[in-house]
């Protein structure tokens, strides 16, 4: 009995978080408000993404923005040539960026730390140079998404933020689900056992590239549908926004702040850090200052520093803090 | 013709290059020491442009006559960022060292733009627009004054090393920090001092810019990505490596760009930095 | 008895050096072979070409009839040959019982099999009251049992096992020994490196001995403990 409780109570705090995900944009109507929410739904669903190889797998990648833009181009360059749906222009999309995730990785996958991360981001930077310079996509002026007809079956709304909430939601459902998945199956302790110790894990069998490099299909693929959803919501994409390395870093970094290789970490590390991006930008933002840029610099160092198992972890620091009394009694 | 413009195409790369050799060898010498990649490095070069900047726009007083007290704040600068941030991550996992010095240069970007504010800046002195034609070959002063004052200092950086007690010891960390302290070698002081050092570096190429190349709160997002591909063409943690792959890449950068046009010059840098990686990991003319 | 593992004039160099010349020997099936020699003498060098970590320069392995120089160290595990480490290396952020689901996952990714046969494994080796531990909360000889519960449960037909007494009590030893004498008895044969003479010799069916990177004696236990060139070379330390 009693081992099934910290379980039914898990079930029962993640029904009632998505209970209030499912409420909260009937109750905050205002368009801006709907789309921060939008927003975080976003970041958490790449950082989950990204979560699979650089958390559980434990190969950073800086360079992830690749696999985004790729997906956010192929859906959109689809839709606009060959007027298919961006439904199965994401799905597309995931593909295509699956297929280029395991060609740069088979090279890449030698490389060890540091090394990896910033060969990730030189073959970021690369395709942004590409496409900036590459006239069919649209070069640096970007694509625009055609004005279609308005409605799910184009994942067009012109006049309502909230059917991109429900996508961005189910999304980030199917995502977790993936994780979820991949956690209890042998992959997710490969994936750790890799992130360890490699030397160890390949002893016992596991062959790290072709491990990585299903980590790196996995994970770039699900990055791939939030770049297509992102094209959809925007229904504009160009290198600056789909493909900047500073996007890649934040997918890193909500998944650092919530929580590197837990399942819902990013989930809350996007929470809090979209958050604090908004408020600082909506007080600080308008004097050009760069305020905001200092607060966010300033929250950024402090996890870093302070407390490098993200919330996650402090949670369960505290968990523990407050478990021991009891245990003992 | 042709000839003449490949050679002046030539050259410029070069006098790039130094600059960026210039730059690495403060990023490699920190990751040598402390194998911490350091994301705020460009953010020294910045401030060390904003000293020149300010030195010569409040007394009048050049960037080449300031140097020396540019290169002391950076190094402090250095030593402080050491203390209060750098120390206590050295056994934190790879992620928080990214992300600390990530936040760093967000952090430096923020406060140049809250106190200098966004704009671009520039430094009229008497030599910035001065010119020297030799053989038939067109060169900007400063580009010639920064190119001999990279050299001197990244000099000065390898005699250091391999001609001072201290240097040695730095190396000697470098190599193997747990041998290095049984030997009497204090790590953390070593590590304060590759900061200090690798800070004023960046701080003296920034003085070099500072009369042609304008100043504002990104400017180091320019030479950020640059110098990691030179530190590791260089072969992390080697100076004198740093120094041929800076000239490398300068050149590669300028002569590439001069061929496929300069849109793609930061793509064939980046190719180039990926190739060298992928072959040689160990970088152009690190150990093996 | 039929030969397991066949190493043929195997030679490992790393740049000028030699750690390894010119080295044959033969490790039948089920036997406990003995790998000894000072400091220094290419043991682990040995080791870890036979357990794919390194490329021999010169020379072959074959296991089971079956040429495997150069092989991975994952593809020798899919082969039979499992090994531990010297300085253990668990999977931090995973328990006990975890750790050794990894090494069963090799014949059966099914996350259920793989439990019950780690459970095995590590009521095998003693650990069973540890499964819900991390690896970092257990003591050094616990921690040496874990990882050879781990390589146990890739169902090995050779075990590697390096150094796995150095820094055990007396009595801890003595329970190694056990425990490898009963891995005997499931028809494993191991290859075990040691620095030590005194852990090994009781055990071991069979006796190499290594010094300067070449095989300078093997035979008997009681044969090695006689060969003069073997004192000499443990003397002259």
């Amino acid at each position: 009995m009693t081992a099934h409780r910290p379980n039914t109570r898990r079930n029962a705090t993640l029904a009632l978080a998505l209970a209030v995900a499912c409420i909260l944009p009937l109750v905050v109507t205002s368009p801006s408000h709907q789309n921060f929410l939008i927003l975080i739904l976003m970041f958490a669903q790449v950082g989950v993404a990204w979560n699979i190889l650089g958390g559980y797998a434990g190969q950073v990648s800086l360079g992830h923005v690749a696999f985004f833009g790729i997906g956010a181009y192929t859906s959109t360059m689809l839709f606009i040539h060959a007027g298919i749906s961006p439904w199965l222009g994401m799905l597309a999309g995931g593909l295509v960026s699956s297929c280029f995730a395991v060609a740069i990785g088979w090279p890449c996958f030698r490389l060890k730390g540091h090394y990896f991360s910033m060969a990730t981001i030189a073959v970021a930077e690369i395709l942004q140079v590409l496409f900036t310079n590459w006239e069919s996509v649209g070069g640096a002026v970007g694509l625009n998404v055609p004005l279609a007809e308005q409605g799910w079956a184009n994942m067009v709304f012109n006049t309502s933020k909230l059917p991109y909430y429900y996508i961005a939601l189910g999304l980030l459902i199917v995502t977790l689900l993936a994780n979820w998945a991949i956690e209890r199956s042998f992959l997710g302790y490969y994936f750790r056992a890799i992130k360890d110790e490699p030397d160890a894990a390949s002893s016992l069998g596991i062959s790290l590239t072709r491990y990585k490099l299903v980590a790196i299909a996995i994970s770039s693929f699900f990055t791939a549908l939030g770049g297509s959803f992102y094209a959809q919501k925007e229904l504009y994409i160009d290198p600056g926004s789909v493909l900047s390395t500073s996007l890649s870093i934040k997918m890193a970094l909500v998944t650092i702040l919530g929580g590197v290789g837990s399942l819902f970490g990013p989930v809350l590390g996007s929470t809090l850090l979209t958050s604090i991006e908004e408020v600082t930008r909506q007080a600080f933002g308008g004097s050009g200052m760069g305020t905001d840029l200092i607060l966010y610099a300033a929250i950024i160092i402090v996890v870093a520093v302070y407390y490098p198992t993200g919330i996650v972890g402090w949670l369960r620091q505290i968990r523990r803090r407050y478990a021991k009394p009891e245990a003992r009694g | 013709m042709t000839g003449e413009i490949l050679l002046q195409t030539l050259l410029s790369g070069v006098l790039i290059g130094l600059i960026y050799a210039l730059v690495a060898v403060g990023l490699t010498m920190i990751f040598g020491v402390m194998d911490i990649v350091n994301f705020a490095h460009g953010e020294f070069l910045m401030f060390g442009m904003y000293s020149s900047f300010w030195l010569f726009s409040l007394f009048a007083l050049d960037p080449l006559i300031t140097l020396p007290l540019t290169v002391l704040m950076l190094f402090a600068l250095g030593l402080v960022v050491y203390q209060l941030v750098i120390k206590r991550i050295i056994n934190a996992p790879p992620l928080s060292q990214i992300f600390a010095t990530f936040g760093m240069m967000i952090l430096f970007r923020g406060l140049a733009q809250f106190f200098w504010k966004p704009d671009f800046r520039t430094i009229e002195n008497s030599y910035s627009s001065g010119k020297v034609v030799f053989a038939g070959l067109h060169f900007g002063l400063p580009q010639i004054i920064a190119g001999v004052g990279a050299i001197l200092a990244t000099g000065a950086v390898w005699w250091f090393i391999n001609r001072t007690r201290l240097g040695a010891a730095l190396e000697a960390t470098a190599q193997d920090k747990d041998a290095a302290q049984l030997m009497g070698i204090p790590s953390q002081r070593m590590f304060a001092l590759a900061w200090g050092i690798g800070a004023a570096c960046a701080g003296v190429a920034g003085v070099l810019l500072s009369s042609f190349f304008p100043i504002f709160p990104e400017v180091g997002a320019n030479f950020i990505l640059i110098a990691f591909v030179v530190v590791a063409l260089g072969g992390f943690g080697s100076v004198s490596g740093a120094f041929w792959a800076g000239i490398i890449v300068g050149v590669v950068e300028v002569v590439g760009g001069f061929l496929l046009g300069p849109e793609y010059k930061m793509a064939i840098v980046l190719s180039l930095f990926l190739l060298v990686l992928l072959v040689r990991p160990q970088g152009l003319m690190g150990r093996a | 008895m039929s030969r397991l593992l066949v190493v043929e004039n195997l030679g490992k160099r790393f740049g000028g050096l030699a750690a390894n010349e010119a080295i044959s020997f033969e490790l039948q099936a089920g036997q406990i072979v003995g790998l000894i020699g000072p400091n220094g003498a290419g043991k682990t060098t040995l080791f870890n070409c036979i357990a794919g970590f390194y490329q021999p320069s010169e020379g072959t392995i074959h296991f089971l009839g079956k040429d495997i120089t150069g092989h991975a160290s994952a593809q020798m595990a899919h082969l039979g040959i499992a090994r531990t480490f010297q300085i253990v290396r668990s999977f931090g952020s995973l328990t006990v019982l975890e750790n050794v689901m990894v090494g069963a996952m090799l014949r059966n990714k099914g996350v259920g099999a793989a439990r019950e046969r780690a459970l095995a494994a590590l009521e095998f080796c003693g650990l069973a009251g540890r499964i819900a531990m991390t690896a970092s909360n257990l003591t050094v000889a616990e921690q040496r049992r874990l990882e050879l519960a781990r390589a146990l449960a890739t169902e090995p037909k050779l075990l590697l096992l390096d150094e796995i007494m150095a820094g055990l009590t007396p009595s801890e030893v003595h329970e190694a020994v056990h425990l490898i004498k009963e891995i005997q008895l499931r028809g494993i044969a191991c290859l075990i490196v040691e620095h030590v003479m005194e852990g090994i010799m009781p055990i071991a069916d069979h006796m190499i001995v290594l010094d300067y990177g070449r095989k300078i004696a093997e035979g008997t236990p009681a044969e090695i403990s006689r060969n003069p060139a073997v004192l000499a070379a443990y003397l002259g330390e």
